[in-house]
């Protein structure tokens, strides 16, 4: 066998198992069909850490969801996560709706969701002064977060990687077949055997579970666009705003992201096509309304950018994580909160694989990973013996997000080849000009580092290449 | 204590530098986040520019470099690779591979340009694949760089950096299917529509604009329609264009972050500093020029407008600031903004710039102090695109100042 286990998909899922797994002595290996990690759902969602009052109760998701907030909020700071505990609010309009938040705060309290409040009408204006005067109550839970949905899944991949995971791009599983004491998986970057497989592909995870279980499952790719606003409209609204969930979701949200942008959104409607995130205007229009429901003068002249995400939502309408077959372990359906739940999924089905295995736990294994500095937030001081460390931190390439020449290159040496991934990762590319100043400079510095020519940078997989 | 820092060494810093400088002024820093003085006039390798100023047709960098030379001449002091990241009154900190650097300073000069509105503000629908550039971004890499960016390219807006791009990029090889203005007329220069549409066939299409971008990876096409009064797009109406690059050219913003930063209060119609004749904002010892102030269409009113700023600041720096009374200056029927927004009562002869809000032919415009007219001048056409101005000879401004069109 070359490996011990192969874990297929990059996004947080994949690679929240692989950095559980990190701790265990098993070699792993991940396959990834994109050029980065974080390139599927993963990459466009609300960023919320939920604090877990919506899933029914004795759901994986309750469980994983509760489990996965206080992960999150007890290992940011080692992990390097862009986390902002601000609260979240579900925001009642109505009699009946306020008789709802009751029935929802009974239930996150059984799903053991701390620290939760009925606020009035007037506490709820005092704390969030932009939103509706019609809404007539609010249920108030302390533990909800915001989240930077790309620096967890690079952390969980950089620790994974210190560790000793090895990934594989632009390698789609292609099949998957059992053989004496473990699998072989067939990849367009070639064929690999391992004693343990984890399917973690996201909207394909039904197609991946096909290749080796009886049992069936279909995930639905469901769609979400969203609104994302300039940072010039930070502490409009500084938690999280949801409205009233209905069969679809959690709704349409309005909330401060990680990094002090407004965002708005999503919409929800399933599609056919697993890669359609394309946005449309009737979706937009849906999102914008129902924003302005919550908050009437979010101030949508100030968008930046629109995007779509689609969300893997599994037939059950609960998260599948299991052993269908010995050694092949799914981790399937992950829509929301699948990323709340992320870390509480690695170790579910971490800790699967690796009692299946036997594995013994690592003599030497290393719990921290180190967020890529950013310069621009920190105390002029330290700012400034950074520059004279290195001077490449002391010339901006993104006016806009002030995002220095070292940063690019930190994120370059860290796995970035694209100009998503440099933007993923340290925000070149993410404010209000959209990239349209730094493109050239973020091309150039890849050409450099990487040591290929302007013509093959791509925006992100092949095929995506700026130049013609 | 230093005397005058200027942020931006594009078109406005250099001209506001100059002119400080021949109004007494010596201690003069220019601050320019990019490796080289010029601003965005580098890339525009056209040429179009200095007819005004200096009777000749330059390039953009030849015409910078007229500035340029001036400012070498006058040894007048500049940082390069230096981005100002905080202005507050009387102090600008600036970053570069040096460190960081707090000046204080008795006047400064906001010129930072402006920067081109991006995708997500239009929330134009469909995938975000590699290939939609706006017309800057695009005009740098061919220009600067030296690289194609397409070989089938639709421009959406027709702005002025859109028009003069589907000339280069015809020019280059690249086959320009068309053009697609959301308003019933172009935000470009009518010359720019002549000399780069017009004599290269390149179709017009206005109140069209883009309804859907396809392709996931690259562009591979856009569908365009027209749209009603409402700037809603009209079903049945779409043309589908295969094309593997869709360029935008969809209005500039002046860039404020500093001018908010440092307390200014700015205009919700010009989105830059609101300001009296001496183009000093409502901060002590602030001034603004260039397109930071207002989108300008031409470089030669940049330049005119930053030398006025340069006088004023100097004269600020020499003899204090004189808290005056001011007069309003009102945009009426027509008129979608003025700059000036206020003059100083005592203030003299002053220009007023202004952009009207909609395309008249055969207008008059008026200019009242009150209710008494002080000029009427009579306009052929009149459109939103084309900066115009009246000179007022002043020398007392007594009453509210009403600039409007008459049809």
């Amino acid at each position: 066998m070359d490996y011990d286990v192969i874990i297929i998909g990059g996004g947080v899922t994949g690679t929240a198992s692989a950095w559980y797994l990190a701790r265990y002595d098993l070699r792993v290996l991940l396959l990834e069909k994109g050029s980065d990690f974080c390139e599927g759902t993963s990459k466009a969602n609300s960023g919320i850490v939920h604090a877990g009052y919506d899933p029914l109760p004795h759901t994986l998701k309750a469980q994983l969801n509760v489990r996965g907030n206080a992960l999150i909020r007890e290992l940011h700071d080692m992990l390097g996560l862009d986390f902002v505990q601000n609260g979240a609010m579900v925001v009642a309009f109505n009699e009946k709706e306020v008789k709802e938040l009751e029935h929802l705060r009974a239930q996150g309290i059984y799903n053991g969701v701390t620290g939760q409040e009925i606020l009035t009408r007037d506490e709820v204006l005092r704390r969030e002064p932009n939103l509706s005067h019609d809404i007539a109550a609010a249920l108030y839970l302390p533990t909800s977060g915001i989240i930077c949905p790309f620096s967890l899944n690079y952390a969980f991949a950089e620790n994974a990687m210190t560790n000793g995971m090895r990934p594989v791009f632009g390698a789609e599983a292609t099949a998957i077949e059992r053989i004496g004491g473990g699998y072989r998986v067939e990849s367009s970057k070639g064929t690999f055997t391992a004693r343990a497989v984890i399917n973690a592909a996201g909207v394909y995870a039904d197609r991946v579970n096909d290749m080796v279980a009886e049992r069936h499952f279909t995930i639905t790719a469901r769609r979400g666009e969203y609104m994302l606003l300039d940072k010039t409209e930070r502490g409009f609204i500084s938690s999280t705003i949801f409205q009233m969930p209905t069969e679809a979701g959690k709704g349409v949200l309005v909330t401060s992201t990680a990094h002090g942008n407004i965002l708005i959104g999503p919409d929800s409607k399933d599609i056919e096509d697993k890669e359609n995130t394309s946005t449309d205007a009737e979706g937009l229009d849906y999102v914008m309304r129902l924003a302005r429901k919550s908050a009437p003068g979010v101030n949508t002249r100030k968008v930046i950018t629109s995007f779509a995400g689609l969300r893997a939502h599994p037939d059950g309408n609960d998260f599948i994580i299991e052993m269908p077959v010995p050694g092949f372990v799914n981790a399937a359906g992950i829509e929301s909160p699948g990323l709340t739940a992320s870390p509480a999924i690695g170790e579910m089905v971490g800790t699967m694989v690796a009692e299946y295995l036997g594995a013994r736990r690592k003599e030497r294994y290393i719990e921290e990973r180190k967020a890529i500095v950013k310069a621009s937030q920190l105390p002029l001081d330290e700012r400034k013996r950074l520059i004279a460390k290195d001077p490449l931190y002391g010339r901006i390439v993104c006016r806009c997000e002030e995002i220095s020449e070292g940063e690019i290159v930190e994120a370059i040496r860290r796995g970035a080849t694209t100009l998503d991934g440099v933007k993923r990762r340290v925000r070149a590319g993410m404010g209000r000009c959209q990239a349209g100043f730094c493109t050239p400079r973020v091309m150039e510095i890849l050409s450099r580092e990487l040591g290929i020519p302007m013509e093959e940078i791509r925006k992100n997989d092949e095929g995506s290449e700026v130049l013609v | 204590m230093r005397e005058l820092v200027i942020i931006g060494g594009g078109a406005a810093g250099l001209s506001a530098a100059v002119s400080a400088y021949d109004s007494g002024i010596r201690d003069i820093l220019i601050v320019e986040r990019a490796p080289e003085l010029g601003g965005i006039l580098n890339q525009c390798i056209h040429n179009g520019f200095g007819l005004h100023t200096f009777n000749e047709e330059l390039t953009g960098p030849e015409y910078a470099g007229r500035f340029i030379t001036e400012v070498l001449e006058r040894k007048i002091e500049y940082r390069l690779n230096a981005m100002v990241i905080d202005v507050q009154p009387h102090l600008v900190t600036y970053v570069s591979s040096e460190g960081i650097v707090t000046e204080e300073t008795k006047a400064i000069i906001l010129a930072m340009g402006c920067r081109e509105r991006p995708r997500g503000a239009l929330n134009t629908p469909g995938y975000r694949p590699a290939g939609i550039f706006s017309a800057g971004t695009a005009q740098r890499l061919m220009n600067i760089e030296g690289y194609k960016v397409g070989s089938r390219v639709v421009i959406l807006g027709s702005g002025d950096i859109g028009l003069i791009m589907a000339r280069r990029l015809t020019l280059e090889g690249a086959k320009v299917l068309a053009v697609a203005e959301i308003m019933p007329y172009s935000g470009g220069l009518k010359r720019n529509i002549v000399q780069c549409l017009d004599d290269y066939s390149i179709p017009l299409y206005l109140s069209h604009t883009v309804t859907e971008i396809r392709g996931k990876r690259r562009v591979e096409g856009v569908t365009i329609a027209k749209v009603d009064e409402r700037r809603r797009p009209i079903p049945g109406t779409e043309m589908d264009f295969d094309c593997d690059t869709l360029l935008l050219s969809v209005g500039l913003l002046p860039e404020n972050e500093l001018s908010l930063k440092a307390g200014a209060a700015l205009s919700p119609v010009t989105g830059g500093p609101v300001v009296d004749d001496t183009l000093s904002t409502d901060i002590d010892g602030v001034f603004a020029a260039g397109n930071v102030l207002h989108v300008h269409d031409l470089v030669d009113y940049v330049s005119e407008e930053a030398a006025i700023a340069g006088r004023n600041a100097a004269s600020y720096i020499l003899s204090g600031s004189h808290s005056e009374d001011k007069v309003k200056v009102i945009p009426g029927n027509g008129v979608r903004y003025t700059v000036p927004q206020y003059i100083k009562r005592n203030a003299g002869s002053v220009t007023i710039r202004f952009r009207v809000s909609d395309v008249f032919s055969n207008a008059t415009i008026a200019v009242r102090e009150g209710e008494n007219v002080l000029k009427r001048i009579k306009k052929r056409v009149l459109a939103p695109g084309e900066m115009e101005k009246v000179a007022l000879p002043g020398p007392q401004y007594n009453e509210e100042i009403g600039i409007e069109v008459e049809v």
